[in-house]
């Protein structure tokens, strides 16, 4: 049986919101019988765009993160339902049924992702159903998907096994696995929300000139470790995916066989260290 | 059997109304042998009383067929007479409960009356298929007649137009009782899915198996081919809940102190509330007050302006019907400053001309070339990943992907790390607000120290560059414009201002200066001019036009058919007017249609209105595109022998919150001297709560409209080269207008119908009507009938074979060829020795100082021949005022709305999380601060805070970042909301219009120019209070 999965890349999420939006505007003021209610039309993040800016000012980037339902396999919210209320579809979308469901607050604390919304108004929980009525109709992806200008959404619809292989193949991984739901949902590039860096600008000084340094050799050690860089253009480097709490790091500089500046850098977040000349 | 018959009848009324390719053939033939027989008089009486008579019977059978139709005829009672001169031909048509009677005769007193000349116009004109300009040309030769009331003619003449359309089919079944229907907004078209006569989604545009196949592009071994689909902004996602917004204006509306007979209590704009009333009655207040200002003060008393943009359509934008109803009844026009132009229309236009786009350059075949040839592309207050270039949506993002995947060095300069370079990654160097001309300076220093520039080019394809170089190094003033010396103005490391300048010395670079090239934020600040001029000069001292050196960052210039002709909005719609649009390019030709004049000269610029309407004067400079001088003429309101501005007649977004200092605004509707405001307006928002009457208008999706996806034409020439596949669109009436509120078309033609001006206006045909006719004019009815158009709702236009893809811009210009890309521009006229041979500039060459400057003002020291670094006139120079408000406030374009669309009103816009900020039940604006500065006045993420200065006060939401530089804030323009917590215009605003800080001085003085992005502010946390300071 072929299933529904999620593919999110973090590194080509631009925060365009096309994916939230699309979701309101198949959802909000629409009922599907049998698949939901209508959403809220305030408040209800059924994509939920995270932010995450990293390092300090000048050398920083950004990385958004959309948090959908994860269509666990092993989903919390089915087990805390009662009477059936949510249950998994054979093509791996778990729904929540909008009329069994109704009154089953405790929900929207089952999911540990946070991907489940209370409606007020119709005393239900719900959440994403990856337009499970448009895919039965025959649609090819959900509406979030279709007005992704980058390409950071993806639907695939595989047999488990050959969704491991992607996943292996193109290194997904899933949010949270600690939970051990199984999510449907895999992202692509999770670092740049989940890890830190170190970076920094080399920098030279002749004749009372400065300039960027590069081309020089920056080591980072960690134990027995080491990952090694070269500056670009500016004298600039950045080591990354760097777990978090990981401790302190050196970072060793070599510009033209010369100098050598060593720095110890403790990282509890991503760090910037700026201009470093040697 | 009855049914049948009509049917039969109908489908070869069809035939003959060049609605599909076969009747067009029928037609021109059946044309043909009418005019033939018609020179006999006789056969051409009886082809005429024929004619008539099946006129009659075609009503009742169209009656019969539709009910539509059938019910409309209930509307009227009364008699119509059709007759020649002299009466050889008559027959009257009397509407009586619905039912038609047609008898041949004289009515003794009908109430409508068309005459025609002779029977032979009777054969050409009362058919179907007649040509409209042989019909416009009978009228303007008072060959053809209408008698009697507006109401009256204007019904009888769209029934008969409305036999042709009312069996038309359109849209696509999509199952389930739902109708998919087509539109098009100014962030891309789409898909409209309709069901019970409500829409159910909005959706981007998946083409199907018979639409055209793209254009690949192949570049270092790999082939590149866009997604056979168009991207959509996201406030094209959000049309849904902005069309169901509560802020709608459903029905006409008057100011409950407002009395046009009595009290007008005209300081009270803005506080009182509003009383229902009926179209009738608005209408003829309306009309009364624009009869009674023209009587009591004569012309020029009547003000009118649109916003920038309007909902989407090349009949329904603000470049049609408003100006062919105001130029109907004569006003004193708002001209538009060059608004996301500036600094390239008052400064760069003088180094390399291009006065047709404002100074902006031609952009053909670089997508191709940047692909093929370009190292790096450098984004110079260029954010495309959120402006979209401009109407482009998502269309050129794929497109930077590609360069991303080719591994081509990409560096953002601008001070807000903005969503192109977070998307993309590399380099970025955030200058001071307002000196990014010297920092272009000290590149241009470094590539003369260091010898890293083209001078063969610069030698024979530019005239004035020992003079620059001379000030380059300072032997004009004694500073040499070194990285040092930016340093201390820009405030970027030397260091990295030489590692870029040897890069770009080094590498083919292409140059991305703005989002779409001239436009960006750096060319709306005090210093715009400089910077904008800095960018040509940058590019003319690296071979502007060779392979891989040319401007762009991806958005425009894809390999798409630019010789399939379609106008883009600025050419001019149904408006007539070949003065004010750019009609005269193609469209005058194209489409027939009445010409409409303005016979005032008045104008106010739109950057003065508030000095117009409260001190009584001002004076302004034109955006004259026509040539660079234009630009130089300046005019002083009032004008010689015109009144004052007495009436406001405002048409579409607010100024609040995209003009500068916008308290100004505010106060001006509050004054006495504003007799009467009337606001034609979609939503009850920004300055339609300072109306007195107030008509509510319907969005697109309630009218009829043809348009292209990104096609503004004019003053943007083939802008829909930002598109990956050209579309046009029919613009599906999908519901019915919410409400009472009508088209804009229809407002007007209710209005000038009580101005006796009914036929003029419309000329007798209905909107759908328009389309039909524009359609006719463009290249589409080659290539696709109407009805099947009509029926599909767009047509993707095939690509051009690879060796028919336009040729790169200036690459002719580089080699000294002639112009071989495909843009009129310059005009024959302007080129100084033979035609299509060099620039507009008086040399024809790239001037480094400028001719044109140098025949105007060469003295000016605000605008000097050539590009110099000049302090900004509200920056880190300016001591004082800086002491006060040491931060520097940047309010560029906005990211999800588009100027005032899709803001505020209950959009899904406003839960966007970078958008707007929800705290206590109350949605505000943002602004961004470095964590130093917020730090420094205790600020914490979503605080409420206050950001002021001596012009107002805006209350925002603080979002903590990284993302500007410390004493740099950033928040954008272009609120909808205007809610003042006290008096309105002297007390500080929750709705977020930032505009009301920016200052009102113009860019230099000769010039009508806005410098929104130099604004000094102070920020603080917010405890509740009014006032401004």
């Amino acid at each position: 049986m072929k299933k529904w999965n999620l593919i999110i890349d973090i590194e080509k999420c631009e925060d365009c919101n096309n994916c939230f939006l699309s979701c309101k505007d198949e959802h909000v003021d629409n009922a599907f019988q049998g698949y939901s209610a209508p959403q809220v039309k305030h408040g209800h993040r059924w994509v939920n765009i995270m932010r995450k800016e990293r390092g300090q000012f000048p050398q920083i980037d950004v990385a958004y993160m959309p948090v959908f339902c994860m269509h666990c396999d092993n989903a919390p919210c089915i087990k805390a339902a009662k009477d059936g209320a949510v249950y998994k579809r054979d093509d791996g979308i778990v729904i929540i049924d909008p009329v069994k469901a109704q009154g089953q607050k405790h929900l929207v604390d089952a999911c540990p992702y946070g991907a489940i919304w209370w409606n007020e108004e119709h005393s239900l929980p719900q959440k994403c159903t990856l337009c499970a009525h448009l895919l039965d109709q025959g649609w090819k992806e959900p509406r979030c998907v279709q007005a992704c200008p980058t390409g950071a959404l993806h639907i695939v619809r595989a047999e488990d096994g050959e969704m491991q292989e992607i996943v292996k193949s193109e290194t997904l991984e899933i949010l949270h696995p600690e939970y051990h739901t199984k999510p449907r949902v895999f992202y692509k590039n999770l670092y740049r929300y989940t890890h830190y860096f170190i970076a920094g600008s080399v920098a030279v000084e002749k004749d009372g000139i400065s300039d960027c340094a590069q081309g020089a050799v920056v080591t980072l050690i960690k134990d027995s470790e080491k990952r090694q860089a070269i500056t670009d253009t500016f004298g600039d480097f950045k080591f990354d995916g760097l777990p978090e709490n990981s401790g302190t790091y050196r970072v060793e500089i070599t510009y033209e066989d010369r100098t050598m500046k060593t720095l110890e850098v403790g990282v509890d977040k991503s760090v910037s260290l700026g201009t470093v000349w040697v | 059997m009855k049914y049948a018959l009509g049917r039969l009848l109908h489908n070869v009324l069809f035939l003959f109304s060049k609605t599909s390719r076969l009747s067009s053939f029928v037609t021109v033939m059946a044309d043909q042998v009418l005019t033939f027989l018609c020179r006999s008089r006789t056969l051409s009486r009886y082809l005429g009383s024929l004619i008539l008579w099946g006129m009659g019977l075609l009503i009742r059978v169209s009656a019969m067929l539709h009910p539509a139709f059938k019910e409309r005829l209930k509307d009227k009672n009364f008699t119509a007479q059709i007759k020649t001169s002299d009466r050889a031909l008559s027959r009257t048509y009397t509407f009586e409960d619905g039912r038609v009677i047609s008898r041949p005769g004289i009515h003794p007193k009908p109430d409508v009356t068309i005459t025609y000349r002779s029977s032979d116009l009777v054969v050409k004109l009362a058919v179907p298929w007649r040509d409209q300009l042989e019909q416009i040309n009978a009228m303007k030769n008072f060959q053809l007649g209408l008698e009697g009331p507006d109401e009256l003619t204007m019904w009888f003449m769209e029934t008969l137009s409305l036999m042709l359309s009312a069996g038309l089919e359109y849209g696509t079944a999509a199952g389930k009782g739902v109708k998919r229907y087509t539109s098009n907004t100014n962030g891309g078209p789409v898909f409209v899915y309709v069901k019970d006569g409500k829409i159910i989604r909005i959706t981007p545009i998946e083409f199907d198996e018979s639409d055209a196949q793209p254009w690949t592009i192949e570049a270092r071994g790999i082939k590149f081919t866009p997604p056979r689909r168009t991207t959509v902004s996201p406030h094209t996602v959000a049309w849904k809940s902005m069309v169901y917004s509560p802020d709608r204006l459903l029905y006409p509306m008057k100011r409950i102190d407002f009395d046009p007979n009595g009290e007008r209590n005209c300081q009270n704009r803005g506080i009182s509330g509003y009383e229902r009333i009926s179209w009738d009655e608005a209408t003829n207040i309306v009309a009364n007050e624009i009869k009674r200002v023209k009587k009591d003060h004569g012309p020029g008393a009547i003000l009118n302006g649109s916003g920038s943009h309007h909902t989407w359509g090349v009949l329904g934008y603000w470049l049609s019907c408003r100006p062919r109803f105001f130029n109907s009844i004569g006003y004193t026009p708002v001209v538009h400053n060059p608004d996301s132009w500036e600094g390239w229309f008052w400064g760069a236009m003088h180094h390399w001309g291009h006065s047709m786009r404002l100074g902006a350059p031609e952009s053909y075949g670089t997508v191709e070339d940047c692909l093929k040839h370009c190292e790096m592309v450098v984004f110079w207050s260029s954010d495309p990943e959120a402006t979209s270039g401009v109407y482009g949506a998502f269309e050129g993002t794929v497109r930077r992907q590609w360069l991303k995947k080719l591994g081509i060095t990409m560096v953002h300069i601008d001070p807000f790390y903005n969503h192109t370079a977070a998307l993309l990654g590399g380099k970025w160097l955030p200058p001071r607000p307002a000196t990014g001309n010297a920092l272009a300076l000290a590149i241009a220093y470094v590539w003369i120290t260091e010898d890293l520039y083209d001078k063969d080019y610069v030698t024979q394809r530019t005239v004035g560059f020992d003079k620059w170089q001379d000030y380059i190094l300072g032997k004009e003033d004694g500073i040499p414009k070194t990285p040092e010396w930016q340093e201390q103005e820009a405030g970027i490391p030397a260091k990295d201002v030489r590692a870029l300048a040897r890069e770009w010395g080094t590498k083919r670079t292409y140059l991305a200066a703005g989002g779409i090239t001239g436009f960006g934020s750096a060319c709306r600040c005090a210093t715009g001019n400089e910077w904008a001029r800095s960018m040509v000069c940058l590019m003319a001292m690296q071979g502007l036009g060779k392979p891989g050196v040319n401007m762009g960052g991806m958005q425009q210039g894809t390999p798409v058919d630019t010789s399939f002709f379609f106008p883009g909005y600025a050419e001019g719609g149904l408006s007539g007017d070949i003065e004010g649009t750019a009609m005269a390019v193609n469209m005058y030709q194209r489409m027939p249609q009445l010409a409409t004049v303005n016979t005032v000269y008045q104008r106010v610029p739109r950057l003065r209105i508030p000095e117009a309407i409260l001190d009584g004067s001002t004076c302004g400079y034109p955006t004259d595109s026509k040539t660079i001088e234009g630009q130089f003429l300046k005019f002083d309101y009032p004008a010689p022998g015109n009144a004052p501005i007495k009436m406001y007649y405002k048409y579409g977004g607010s100024h609040f919150g995209t003009m500068s200092e916008t308290n100004r605004y505010v106060k001006a509707y509050r004054s006495d001297n504003l007799e009467f405001v009337v606001n034609q307006s979609i939503w009850f928002e920004g300055e339609a709560r300072f109306a007195d009457i107030l008509l509510p208008a319907c969005t697109s999706f309630e009218r009829w409209d043809i348009s292209e996806f990104a096609n503004c034409g004019g003053y943007i020439q083939h802008s829909f080269n930002q598109c990956n596949h050209r579309v046009m669109v029919m613009q599906h009436k999908c519901i019915e207008p919410l409400g009472e509120s009508k088209s804009d078309f229809q407002i007007f033609l209710e209005v000038a119908k009580k101005l006796g001006l009914g036929a003029p206006f419309s000329e007798g045909v209905t909107e759908l009507d328009w389309c039909k006719r524009l359609f006719d004019a463009t290249d589409l009815p080659k290539v696709i009938s109407w009805k099947a158009f009509l029926k599909k709702g767009y047509y993707v236009v095939p690509p051009p074979k690879e060796e028919l893809r336009d040729p790169v811009s200036f690459r002719w210009y580089a080699e000294n060829r002639s112009k071989d890309t495909p843009e009129l521009a310059p005009l024959p006229a302007d080129y100084t020795e033979q035609y299509g041979k060099g620039l507009q500039t008086q040399s024809g060459k790239l001037e480094f100082v400028c001719s044109s400057l140098k025949r105007f003002d060469p003295n000016d020291p605000e605008r000097p021949t050539m590009t110099k670094y000049i302090p900004s006139w509200e920056g880190h120079h300016t001591t004082e005022l800086y002491e006060k408000y040491p931060l520097q406030l940047i309010s560029p374009h906005p990211r999800y709305s588009f100027h005032t669309m899709s803001d505020a009103k209950d959009s899904v816009i406003n839960d966007v999380k970078d958008h707007r900020i929800l705290i206590d039940g109350y949605y505000y604006w943002i602004v961004r601060i470095n964590s130093k500065d917020a730090q420094a006045r205790a600020i914490r993420e979503n605080d409420l805070v206050k950001v002021f200065n001596d012009r107002g006060a805006v209350i925002c939401a603080a979002q903590v970042t990284e993302r500007v530089p410390p004493g740099t804030v950033h928040s954008y323009e272009s609120s909808a909301h205007y809610d003042p917590i006290g008096e309105p215009g002297h007390s500080a605003d929750r709705g977020g219009c930032i505009n009301q800080l920016t200052p009102s001085r113009m860019m230099i003085k000769q010039s009508h120019s806005m410098a929104a992005n130099s604004c000094l502010v102070e920020i603080r946390t917010w405890e509740g209070e009014e006032g401004i300071a």
